[in-house]
């Protein structure tokens, strides 16, 4: 009979000696740069094309996530159900997603049907058409989502956060209303399109299982076009923080919940805090195990969930607390969320605890590391970064090595109440 | 097998440096009773809550640098953990501990039923259509316990449960007898094999549950339901009886919802948003149920557009669905992207644990190898008869689900 009581022994992760699969880089004729891991047993492959369309370099709101949304709602040769059903019919996944800095195209679909697929890529990056009939749709459309939205405390936190950590003038901090849709024009996508897609900046990321002449295929089909022939232009936003801190909305007077969100402006990835803050939040507030689940959830009942990160942008970052939880423990929840900010400032991490997210953190890196789209996917945030593969076993040397009291001054330093936004949408 | 009943599957994968632990306990929502819904789900939060050896059950997993979650569905409740491959031994220990007996500790019942009753008020009361399901689902059935959410029917059964429903509940479903356990990734099967005797082999094998569950009967007239509500637009949602998993229709069902709903080229999207707008999103969809499920059509009106106007729309595509053949380029269609799907979703080996136990749940792990040949084998013709079959009004329920000013 097995001993039940003591656990069997394993291996420490943090001894494991990760290594990042290097990734294969090409460039095609007209300079853009191809990032590409192969790797993978299914006949699967992901391309993605990464412009620097962002809101980051719009002059109206939601005209870039407006562009990036109707690339393939018509094309000089195809109308949009053309389009869709020539990637439906090959089993492939047309997506785009629209995000600060960058805007991007992405396909999924088995490696066997790419050379169906790709040529129609090309066209929705060289001769969209953005028809007036598709953004009316689309304008009604988006419009009633926003409404329904507007109704969930969540949406409406993740709104106003953003807009006092940044200001209303920063991409990061800006949000959507009725009326930016109404006025969006025709002309500003045809421009904006032009200028940064047709003529932009560009950059591809590929992976699973490659055929051995991706590199001729991508050549052949984008190799030529105008992309990369002129600089980004030189945009610079203010952080505009609010003056206030704290903040309580009434959003719906029969609310059951409130969302609430504590956030901090916090320095990017080259920062050399960030990869010993990194940890310091897994400890906090990133795991499931984390003292603000263990605390708020597991202990108190007050939420189904409570996580704290530091936010994914290229410029500036926030370290942020968010949480739904019931309406009459708001309150109590907010103040624990304080009390653990306390104790990690007062007293150092013990050995076992650091120990225990040291293999987590170990351990959930090298699943987060199995897979090709999973490995392409920290390439390309390095990329995007400007960050360096040295990053990578930096932040592992971080892990191994970052000491209790390194942990508690970063508390010191980070975690202090005044510097926190606070709000309570109900 | 293993003497005690616990089914064991073992599936080698050595380019991954990971192992994952997926054990499927045949229990779901739909094995609750009346009463007591939401139990199950409930239940798998108290898994987490401590084992009769181990007080706990997500620290040491962590400390082996591993991750777990678990979810419940109407049919059964799985857990599994993914943890590098050396490890594999903690997992099997945690999952053997708490498959021996629970701690049944009063303090995590009293926490875990604060978790969930926010969980609820997350999901089902402080969203907008929240409620949409809890109310199509007992108006689409009137005597099977797909009636009820996995979430449970309201607030007062889970905030009522007590200690011993929970042990009555563990000994009866928590059993080897009803588990499967599968190991995948960087493992090999004789050890798995040792390990499994080792820790898993000395449990009680536990009394067969033998589900007798009651059947849904013919549906005999079409049910309409209205519903008036806070919310900023006008919904529709009308549902029909399809067959359970392993008929031959179920497999007919799935590339309908595909033709009618899925993607930018389905027929839905295209007739109903794109052309006529009459709706600002559109869906249609089914929850891939073990016994007879439901096929929806979901939609947000455009405002400005009636309810009978939209509701009429939606019966023309499916009338046409019972009077035309499709196209063999829309049958085609729809299996290339069943034949990706499959695809994709095999690349990771969790999901690849999980089809396994779950196909072991339905009778044969093998059926995982033999899913995309059904789809291939179903004709234009079948999709026909299958759709004069279940889009029969008589097998239809629907809600108007109208936006009440706000006062």
């Amino acid at each position: 009979m097995p001993n039940r009581k003591a656990a069997p022994e394993i291996v420490d992760a943090v001894d494991f000696d990760l290594r990042l699969k290097p990734c294969d880089r090409f460039t095609l004729d007209n300079g853009v740069p191809v990032y590409a891991i192969n790797a993978g047993a299914e006949e699967v492959v992901m391309i993605e094309w990464v412009f620097y369309a962002g809101n980051w370099y719009e002059e109206k709101n939601i005209v870039a996530a407006t562009t990036n949304f109707l690339l393939k709602n018509g094309t000089k040769q195809k109308n949009a159900f053309a389009i869709n059903e020539h990637f439906e019919f090959y089993g492939a996944y047309l997506n785009r997603q629209c995000y600060n800095e960058t805007a991007t195209i992405s396909l999924h679909c088995l490696a066997k049907h790419l050379h169906h697929l790709l040529p129609v890529v090309a066209e929705l990056i060289t001769e969209s058409i953005f028809p007036e009939e598709e953004l009316a749709i689309y304008k009604q459309n988006q419009k009633q989502r926003l409404e329904v939205n507007l109704k969930k405390c969540d949406f409406i936190a993740n709104r106003l956060i953003d807009e006092y950590l940044y200001g209303f003038h920063h991409p990061y901090g800006r949000y959507t209303s009725t009326l930016d849709y109404d006025q969006l024009q025709q002309d500003e996508l045809k421009a904006f399109y032009k200028r940064f897609y047709v003529e932009g900046k560009c950059l591809v990321f590929t992976a699973g299982k490659l055929p051995g002449d991706i590199q001729q295929q991508l050549n052949k089909t984008f190799g030529h076009l105008p992309l990369n022939k002129q600089l980004l232009p030189e945009t610079v936003f203010n952080l505009q923080s609010a003056d206030e801190k704290k903040y309580h909305i009434l959003n719906d007077a029969n609310g059951v919940q409130g969302a609430i969100r504590i956030a901090r402006p916090f320095p990017n990835r080259h920062h050399p805090d960030f990869p010993k803050v990194q940890i310091l939040n897994n400890l906090f507030g990133g795991f499931f195990g984390s003292r603000l689940m263990s605390n708020i959830r597991e202990d108190k009942g007050y939420t189904y969930g409570i996580h704290s990160y530091l936010q994914n942008h290229i410029h500036n970052s926030a370290w942020m607390i968010s949480t739904e939880a019931g309406r009459d423990v708001c309150e109590a929840t907010i103040e624990e969320v304080y009390k653990e900010m306390a104790l990690l400032r007062k007293e150092p991490v013990p050995e076992e605890e650091l120990d225990l997210v040291r293999n987590y953190m170990m351990g959930s890196l090298l699943g987060d590391l199995d897979g090709p789209f999973q490995i392409i996917a920290r390439w390309k945030s390095y990329v995007l970064n400007n960050l360096e593969e040295a990053y990578f076993y930096n932040s592992i040397a971080t892990i191994k090595t970052v000491s209790p009291e390194a942990l508690r001054e970063l508390a010191e330093k980070y975690l202090q109440p005044d510097a926190f936004y606070e709000l309570t949408v109900i | 097998m293993l003497e005690n009943g616990l089914r064991v599957l073992v599936h080698e994968d050595p380019s991954t440096p990971m192992a994952v632990v997926n054990i499927m306990y045949d229990v779901g929502a739909r094995d609750e009773a009346p009463s007591q819904t939401g139990f199950a789900h409930l239940f798998e939060h108290l898994m987490f809550g401590g084992s009769i050896n181990i007080a706990d059950y997500d620290e040491p997993l962590q400390r082996a640098g591993g991750e777990n979650n678990a979810y419940t569905t109407n049919d059964l409740t799985n857990y599994y953990c993914q943890l590098p491959a050396e490890n594999i031994e903690t997992a099997f220990w945690l999952e053997s501990d708490r498959m021996l007996s629970l701690a049944f500790s009063e303090k995590s019942l009293d926490v875990q039923r604060k978790v969930v009753v926010e969980e609820f008020k997350e999901h089902y009361i402080n969203k907008p259509y929240g409620d949409v399901w809890h109310k199509m689902r007992e108006l689409a059935y009137t005597t099977h316990p797909y009636r009820w959410m996995t979430i449970g029917k309201e607030l007062a059964h889970i905030e009522h449960a007590q200690i011993e429903d929970v042990k009555a509940f563990f000994f009866k479903h928590y059993r080897p007898v009803n588990a499967i356990l599968v190991v995948a990734g960087n493992v090999q099967t004789d050890k798995v094999r040792t390990l499994a005797e080792k820790w898993f082999g000395d449990i009680p094998m536990g009394e067969k549950y033998q589900r007798n569950l009651p059947v849904e009967p013919k549906q005999a007239a079409p049910r309409k339901a209205v519903y008036h509500a806070d919310v900023p637009l006008d919904a529709f949602i009308k549902t029909w009886h399809i067959a359970g998993r392993l008929d031959k229709g179920y497999y007919v069902a799935d590339l309908i919802t595909e033709i009618l709903g899925g993607g930018g080229s389905s027929r839905l999207y295209q007739a109903l948003v794109k052309e006529r707008q009459l709706f600002s999103s559109l869906d249609c969809y089914h929850f891939g149920s073990i016994d007879a499920g439901l096929l929806a059509i979901e939609g947000k009106l455009v405002k400005g557009v009636s309810m009978e106007t939209a509701a009429e729309a939606v019966d023309n595509e499916v009338a046409r669905m019972r009077m035309e053949k499709v196209s063999d380029t829309e049958l085609q269609k729809v299996k290339n992207k069943t034949e990706s799907v499959i695809a994709f979703e095999d690349m990771s080996v969790m999901s690849r644990a999980g089809s396994l136990a779950l196909y072991e749940l339905l009778g044969d792990a093998q059926l995982m190898n033999t899913e995309l040949q059904k789809y291939h084998a179903v004709t234009a013709e079948d999709i026909l008869e299958y759709s004069q079959d279940i889009f029969d009004e008589n097998n239809s329920n629907t809600i108007f689900y109208y936006s009440k000013p706000n006062r």
